[in-house]
């Protein structure tokens, strides 16, 4: 990137400068023994070209919208549009859920993101034994089409785009929202939205996983192919990298460990017969934005560089959509306190910058009572204003890549893509993602020990926490999910099961059976069930039967 | 004669899936010294008793961050008495707002360990209350 004789010059000048930076550590010695990234990147005082010198302008960075996207995955970014502010919401009924999600609409958040109960993630009705204490807690029950229809009523599904965090039972999900939007009088093509569908990371450290691995898999592919051909606009997937971090993972292990699982989904699907580039457009992915600022930015990137060549060098692909890595961010939920709870109105702003910077495509921003409990509406619209000041006010959306070109966030960028791929490497020796989770699941647990270890012994300050506390009173105006919600879900649920021609639920099911047997696409058979108001505990009961459950080894 | 080492089970009660936590406390208590059995997750009251029956633990612990703790957590207080281990320690964590803990120490829950827990009080408490 730069000529030799201006390498040399910076090269001589800066071993002058190292010995008066000697001399001035002596007077001013530094406040920690050794600066770090935690993905284990050690931090030196400057960057200069020097740190560069071995690097191509051309083959690393490019132009934005351009291979390998280092830069972005669009040549105008911002400057087109900003990105989809989309905060997460769910809880309770689906009445409740509606009322939320038409109250963000209206304050201009210009996209749905649903939350669901742990139930509904599992694949259970709520009058199931193990949906006890759980309904309605963590994101809106939703048992069958009936409720979806409410959760949407008013909210035309044509016109707005739904992000559904659901994974195992996704398929199911998918297909009541279809279900939903044609009663509302919209084309399958008319749709717009995402679904989570990424089972790995729930084997890896999600938990809400239901089918063994093949099962699931498949039907991961039978999605792939059902949308790429009736919905074209639909995200089929969004690989993430949120939670492998929440749970305990560094920086580089969020980037490797979800590009890995990445690798693993387009190797199932390749092998169920279908094309890369059919597919791999509509792959989409979700990080984190954590607390080091200027590392995030870099991991941002260096992901978009990793994906970019996985696709086309690895996998062939030739379309270029299917190199680019388009992703959501939601900032750090572990890094919210439940002391000085306002103070984390700070550490969301600046993860949420983070992500702007490294050209995240949508954006969920956390409220700050979130250590506490579900958000509140005051707490929510905070968090939605955070995105507008970022977008309107404060300038960085001007132009594409601002930090681009900075010594230390291309090198961080270097180093954070060096580290990846050292991690994908070895996930490959082990035979893939699917194969190497229990290997997953001990580098993000000892991950985590460390990062508490640090907080605890004050390597790591955290205001509140282990630092500048003070006394305060108890929070309040908590929002809080009470029991009746599960109650009146159960008699809901009952009066549904009550009023269905109970032999055409039979035959439905039976036919979800004989698809699950073949190798069938299961899509189709979910949307003829579920317009009939099938539940999704009984059509995942099959799939339970059919296909036998996942058990988790215990690693720790 | 070396003392009778403290035996602990972390158990992650109902449907959800935030492990994290559990499984750092885990590494602290045997880290403390103590005999950790970690249960994995989606665990009913009834299989946590009768893990910590078979494995004759001192203590069970047990993490919630999916606000199902009212439900779950004095559940298996009532499950250890009726199986005559009404002598276990109960402990508890996770998402736990202040005002929902008076009554799951009134149901038996002995403390509730919230966000920012330095490792150490849950390793000394457990000590203390033992020893």
């Amino acid at each position: 990137m730069f000529k030799q004789d201006q390498l040399d010059k910076i090269a001589a000048n800066k071993e002058k400068w190292a010995a008066k930076l000697e001399a001035t550590m002596k007077k001013r010695p530094e406040r920690q023994p050794e600066f770090a990234v935690d993905s284990g990147v050690t931090i030196n005082t400057v960057y200069t070209p020097l740190d560069l010198a071995d690097r191509d302008y051309e083959q690393d960075l490019g132009l934005p919208g351009e291979y390998p996207f280092t830069r972005g995955v669009q040549p105008n970014l911002y400057r087109g549009r900003l990105w989809t502010m989309r905060q997460y919401a769910g809880f309770g009924s689906a009445e409740e859920t509606n009322q939320r999600f038409r109250y963000l609409l209206e304050q201009g958040q210009t996209g749905l993101s649903c939350a669901f109960d742990l139930p509904t993630q599992i694949g259970y009705d709520s009058d199931h034994q193990l949906a006890r204490g759980e309904i309605g807690k963590v994101g809106v029950a939703i048992d069958s089409l009936a409720d979806m229809e409410i959760l949407f009523d008013q909210i035309p599904l044509g016109k707005v785009s739904t992000s559904m965090t659901i994974n195992a039972p996704a398929g199911v999900l998918l297909a009541m929202y279809i279900a939903c939007a044609e009663k509302q009088g919209f084309k399958k093509s008319e749709i717009n939205g995402t679904i989570q569908n990424d089972v790995i990371k729930e084997y890896i450290c999600r938990g809400t996983y239901i089918l063994p691995p093949e099962p699931s898999m498949r039907l991961i592919s039978n999605i792939f192919e059902f949308c790429s051909k009736e919905i074209p606009q639909w995200n089929t997937i969004s690989i993430s990298g949120y939670h492998i971090r929440e749970a305990g993972a560094t920086a580089a292990q969020e980037i490797a460990f979800t590009l890995a699982d990445g690798i693993a989904y387009v190797d199932a699907a390749i092998k169920s017969g279908l094309d890369v580039d059919n597919f791999g457009p509509r792959l989409s992915f979700f990080f984190n934005a954590h607390l080091n600022f200027l590392e995030e930015v870099a991991k941002f990137r260096a992901a978009r560089r990793v994906w970019a060549k996985i696709m086309r060098e690895r996998f062939g692909a030739k379309n270029p959509r299917s190199w680019t890595l388009r992703f959501h961010t939601q900032t750090a939920g572990v890094s919210l306190t439940a002391q000085q709870p306002m103070v984390n109105i700070m550490r969301t702003a600046f993860e949420a910058l983070s992500a702007v910077l490294g050209g995240t495509q949508s954006l969920h921003t956390n409220s700050y009572d979130e250590a506490l409990a579900l958000p509140c509406d005051e707490s929510v619209m905070i968090a939605l204003r955070t995105q507008q000041v970022i977008g309107y006010e404060i300038g960085v959306c001007d132009l594409v890549d601002p930090l681009g070109g900075s010594y230390y966030i291309e090198s961080l960028t270097n180093a954070l893509e060096e580290k990846c791929m050292d991690y994908i490497n070895k996930i490959d020796a082990l035979g893939g993602a699917v194969k190497a989770i229990e290997y997953m699941q001990k580098e993000i647990h000892n991950s985590a020990y460390q990062y508490q270890l640090a907080i605890d012994n004050k390597k790591k300050t955290v205001i509140g926490v282990n630092s500048f506390q003070m006394e305060e009173k108890p929070p309040e105006g908590l929002l809080k999910v009470d029991l009746s919600v599960g109650e009146r879900q159960v008699e809901k649920l009952k009066k549904l099961k009550a009023g269905r021609d109970q032999a055409k639920v039979e035959s439905l099911l039976k036919a979800i059976r004989e698809a699950a047997e073949s190798e069938a696409n299961l899509i189709p058979v979910f949307i003829d069930a579920v317009k009939e108001y099938v539940t999704l505990g009984e059509i995942c009961g099959v799939l339970r039967d059919v296909f036998g459950e996942y058990k988790q080894q215990i690693v720790f | 004669m070396s003392e009778k080492r403290i035996r602990v089970l972390v158990a992650k009660p109902g449907l959800d899936g935030h492990d994290r936590g559990a499984k750092v406390i885990a590494q602290a208590l045997r880290d403390g010294g103590m005999e950790v059995v970690y249960t994995g997750l989606r665990q009913t009251p009834e299989q946590i008793v009768s893990a910590a029956l078979q494995e004759d633990v001192d203590v069970v612990g047990m993490s919630i961050l999916s606000g199902a703790h009212g439900t779950l957590f004095p559940e298996v207080v009532n499950l250890l008495r009726e199986k005559g281990a009404g002598d276990v320690l109960v402990v508890g964590g996770g998402i736990i707002p202040e005002e929902d803990i008076p009554a799951l120490k009134e149901a038996g829950v002995a403390e509730i360990f919230g966000p920012g827990t330095p490792l150490a009080n849950v390793v000394n408490y457990i000590k203390e209350k033992l020893n």
